[in-house]
């Protein structure tokens, strides 16, 4: 590259669109810490209330006023202990929840006076903390004799690891990426997480012991789940979500530059250096959750002119919340509601535009339109954004593993169709597609593992 | 027209807020400072008698409580007595009286426990022309142990005959002013008025130690590794400083002694309490140390603001008038009822009135009805205490209503009964029986 930044103004697809410092800065900290000071007055805001409504908002149950209690009284190590002790990935869940719509949609200020206490940035002191005083506050138990597998070092599997290595049990995790960490390392917006966090927060959670990953292996191709139930005690499958879906045009696949979000946020999370990422100077994103607000977010931070979103529903039946609409409002983005692609245009071999047609009103829930209602948007780069999807072929023909939508069905405590299986995390039915929840089925199935595990030694006595 | 002139001992100020004896009436500067921003008076930092200065500590010779974002809570020093040479005093206090002839000007003292060392001061005194003097008889560190200050104020024998000497003594007005490190504010009250002091003022600080360094395991602040009690003030005593100050304003043998009420005050509503209480003007001091000056500004405007409102035109005109309603336990109304109300528009569902009751007190707060979170009173258990009103974050949302009309399901006694209190109760052995 030389020296000189392409300006965002350049055509067609082009790399280092803003000057180095101007990247930094919109890749900084989303959110920059709280002061000690600042911890202490905004703790001071939280009423310590009976039964807390945030408590119960939470997936992972993390006893909110208690941990905001310590912080207020200057225990700040104790209150990162009241969050890892319902949360091992407490650290990342301050920083990528959904906390308004969690915990800080249900605060009492909320309803009071519009402004909740800052449940997500007190966390992410307490625990920001503890992580940095290098220790780690659980110790394992007496070696149990059981191993158990864990397919997928993303939240679910390194939580279910943590809280098997901690009851005493010795944990094998296969990965199938170089990294673990899954989604915090892979999927979350940079500027959720900068400063290398989700690898710092997996060492830490490693550093329990007693937990092998091994990278590179992946669940029906490296193993198989009849081989791992062979082999282990346990098996918990955390795999996530492999496979993208498409639009379903045609051409889809032809077309240069019609590119998977996920795929690209991926690379844009592992490159040194943002300067290095070819970004379209007019972009259009196509659907309405996170990824569609992250990937349309980070476009714009990398220089795209124009970045919108195309959603067929209304702002309100979007799955990416007020306040990261919000987000990509304020940073320049445009949303379109009620629209959905009818065809891609290309050019060269490459898209050109994509044309929409409207579907308009509640009355065709989304789907229908108007006849003939249509319009085009002009794009060097189309990025689909419209959820990924399990692969059942990962599991081969491991007798009757029960999917529902796509997805592994489970009970209440994880265990899925397969005996000795559990799952969680993403690729599980009725998932939230949230870390938060996958540290709970993580969780979850530990304490449901565990209590088999336990079972099975007292009839082997 | 409100006119906050007042007038107390003879003593005429444009207002009735002056600055405490303490560091910031030590010195011209300070209290020129303090008159050019509007204060109506100043009680000059305690003199002692001439001789060898006193000599401070250096390091921290003050020390707090704050709130989480630092709001200073409680105040207290060890901090003793002027410094500053008595003769340099003296000559400051004779200039600022002259060039503010309109301000009041009293001067604090503390000298030894002799007739002669009271005579050669006051004399020293009289000559700057200022308004009256304070008997410094409160302070509690450093110079009681030298047989001086609260040494003095908690033997009630000693201050009437201090007091007495003055009076002796000198022509201007004497005011002593009391320590709180006692069990009865009333006794040293009535020996100061035996001794024929014309007023009182109250309360000077309270023995404190504001916290324990667990580094060090030395009391906080310390000297070197050491440390000892200081004197408490500032917001967190003004409670104390009301209840003395209406314990001397309703006691028979004290109630015409004129008060300068100190304590905590720090906005005019502090000020208008302390004056419906009896007093006949007010002194501040921690919340200028913690402010600066100007804040006599909101003091004034305040004060005037309310006292348009209510249709005063004078201090005089609501001066006391809450003594009359100050009285013992045994005389309040035992056949009152209040209870609790909850306004379920103003409710956030915090449930701290819940579980405050339920833990602590009469379980009479439910979280549920009908499996969803609310938060209702029961009449049933409720009796009245006010605990659920003061812990609700939310101000009005949860009111003590008076009860008129039915049955009290707690006692199954009608609401309306005729005001009865403890003299008269059936449960007490002492009660007055009507004649057979």
């Amino acid at each position: 590259m030389s020296g000189t930044p392409a300006s965002n103004l350049q055509p067609g697809i082009a790399a280092a669109r803003l000057d180095p410092l101007t990247l930094e800065r919109n890749f900084a900290d989303l959110h920059p810490p709280l002061s000690r000071h600042e911890a202490t007055v905004e703790a001071d805001r939280c009423y310590f209330c009976y039964d807390a409504p945030c408590q119960t908002a939470c997936p992972t149950s993390i006893d909110i006023p208690l941990f905001i209690r310590e912080i207020g009284a200057g225990n700040v190590e104790g209150a990162a202990l009241t969050i890892l002790e319902d949360n091992i990935f407490g650290g990342s869940c301050a920083r990528v929840c959904p906390t308004e719509t969690l915990c800080q949609q249900a605060c009492v200020r909320q309803e009071a006076e519009g402004k909740p206490v800052r449940i997500g940035l007190l966390q992410r002191f307490a625990t920001d903390a503890l992580m940095a005083s290098g220790k780690h506050p659980f110790s394992r138990a007496a070696p149990s004799g059981k191993r158990v597998a864990v397919v997928g070092a993303g939240p679910a599997g390194l939580t279910c690891a943590h809280a098997l290595a901690e009851r005493g049990h010795a944990v094998t995790i296969f990965e199938a990426r170089k990294k673990s960490g899954g989604l915090n390392e892979y999927g979350i917006a940079a500027y959720k997480v900068p400063d290398d966090f989700a690898a710092k927060e997996v060492a830490f959670i490693l550093s329990i012991g007693g937990i092998e990953v091994k990278h590179g292996v992946a669940l029906g191709r490296d193993i198989d789940l009849a081989g791992l139930q062979r082999d282990f005690d346990a098996v918990f499958v955390g795999a996530g979500l492999a496979a993208v879906n498409k639009i379903g045009l045609k051409s889809e696949g032809e077309l240069a530059n019609v590119l998977d979000a996920v795929d690209y946020i991926a690379r844009l999370r592992q490159t040194s250096d943002l300067a290095s990422l070819p970004v379209g100077r007019r972009i259009v994103v196509i659907g309405g959750g996170m990824t569609a607000v992250d990937i349309a977010v980070q476009s714009k931070r990398l220089g795209a002119e124009s970045v919108t979103i195309v959603y067929r529903r209304s702002l309100e039946n979007m799955k990416a919340s007020a306040y990261e609409r919000e987000l990509a409002q304020t940073s320049g983005v445009l949303i379109r509601t009620w629209a959905r692609p009818i065809a891609l245009e290309g050019k060269d071999g490459a898209v050109s535009a994509v044309l929409f047609e409207r579907t308009d009103g509640e009355a065709h829930d989304g789907h229908s339109a108007p006849p003939g209602d249509v319009f085009r948007i002009e794009a060097d780069v189309v990025f689909t954004a419209i959820g990924q999807a399990l692969t059942p072929e990962i599991f081969g023909d491991a007798g009757t593993l029960q999917l529902k939508g796509g997805r592994v069905v489970v009970d209440a405590e994880r265990r899925t169709s397969l005996p000795g299986v559990w799952a969680g995390g993403d690729c599980v039915h009725s998932g939230q597609d949230l870390t938060v929840a996958a540290v709970e089925d993580g969780k979850r199935a530990a304490l449901s593992i565990d209590a088999a595990l336990r079972a099975q030694t007292k009839r082997e006595m | 027209m409100v006119d906050l002139r007042t007038e107390f001992l003879g003593i005429r100020s444009p207002n009735p807020f002056w600055l405490a004896s303490a560091p910031p009436t030590d010195r011209k500067t300070n209290v020129e400072r303090a008159f050019k921003a509007g204060w109506g008076g100043v009680v000059w930092k305690t003199l002692g008698e001439a001789g060898p200065p006193v000599v401070n500590v250096s390091g921290a010779r003050y020390g707090a409580l704050h709130g989480p974002d630092r709001r200073l809570i409680a105040f207290n020093n060890i901090e003793l007595i002027t410094d500053r040479d008595l003769e340099i005093n003296l000559q400051e206090i004779k200039q600022v009286k002259r060039e503010w002839p309109d301000r009041a000007l009293v001067v604090s003292l503390m000298v030894p426990c002799d007739e002669p060392s009271w005579q050669k001061i006051l004399a020293r005194v009289e000559e700057t022309e200022c308004d009256g003097v304070e008997l410094n008889f409160g302070c509690p560190h450093g110079m009681s142990e030298r047989g001086m200050g609260s040494a003095v104020g908690q033997v009630p024998e000693y201050i009437e005959m201090v007091a007495r000497w003055c009076k002796a003594h000198t022509r201007m007005p004497v005011i002593v002013k009391l320590t709180p490190n006692i069990t009865d504010i009333r006794a040293p009250a009535r020996a100061a008025k035996a001794g024929g002091a014309d007023a009182v003022s109250l309360i000077n600080t309270i023995n404190s130690i504001m916290g324990v360094d667990l580094d060090a395991f030395a009391p906080m602040h310390h000297v070197d590794g050491k440390g000892t009690h200081g004197g408490m003030c500032g917001p967190a005593v003004k409670p104390i400083a009301l209840s003395m100050v209406s314990e001397i304003a309703r006691d028979a043998k004290t109630r015409d002694l004129p008060i300068s009420a100190i304590g905590g005050i720090t906005t005019w509503r502090d000020a208008a309490e302390f004056i419906a209480l009896g007093a006949g003007n007010v002194q501040v001091c921690t919340a200028a140390m913690t402010y600066g000056f100007k804040i006599i500004e909101e003091l004034i405007s305040g004060l005037k603001n309310h006292m348009a409102a209510k249709g005063y035109s004078s201090i005089e005109d609501f001066r006391g008038r809450a003594i009359p309603n100050m009285t013992d336990w045994q005389y309040l109304n035992l056949n009152y009822v209040a209870k609790a109300e909850i306004d379920q528009d103003l409710c956030i569902k915090c449930g701290r009135c819940h579980i405050a009751c339920e833990d602590t007190s009469h379980q009479a707060i439910f979280a549920k009805v009908n499996g969803q979170r609310k938060f209702v009173v029961s009449d049933d258990e409720c009796v009245g205490c006010n605990l659920c009103v003061l812990v609700c974050p939310v101000e009005d949302c949860i009111t003590l209503v008076h009860k008129t009309q039915g049955v009290d399901p707690r006692t199954g006694l009608p609401y309306d009964r005729p005001a009865a209190n403890w003299t008269t109760h059936p449960n007490n052995p002492g009660a007055l029986k009507a004649a057979e």
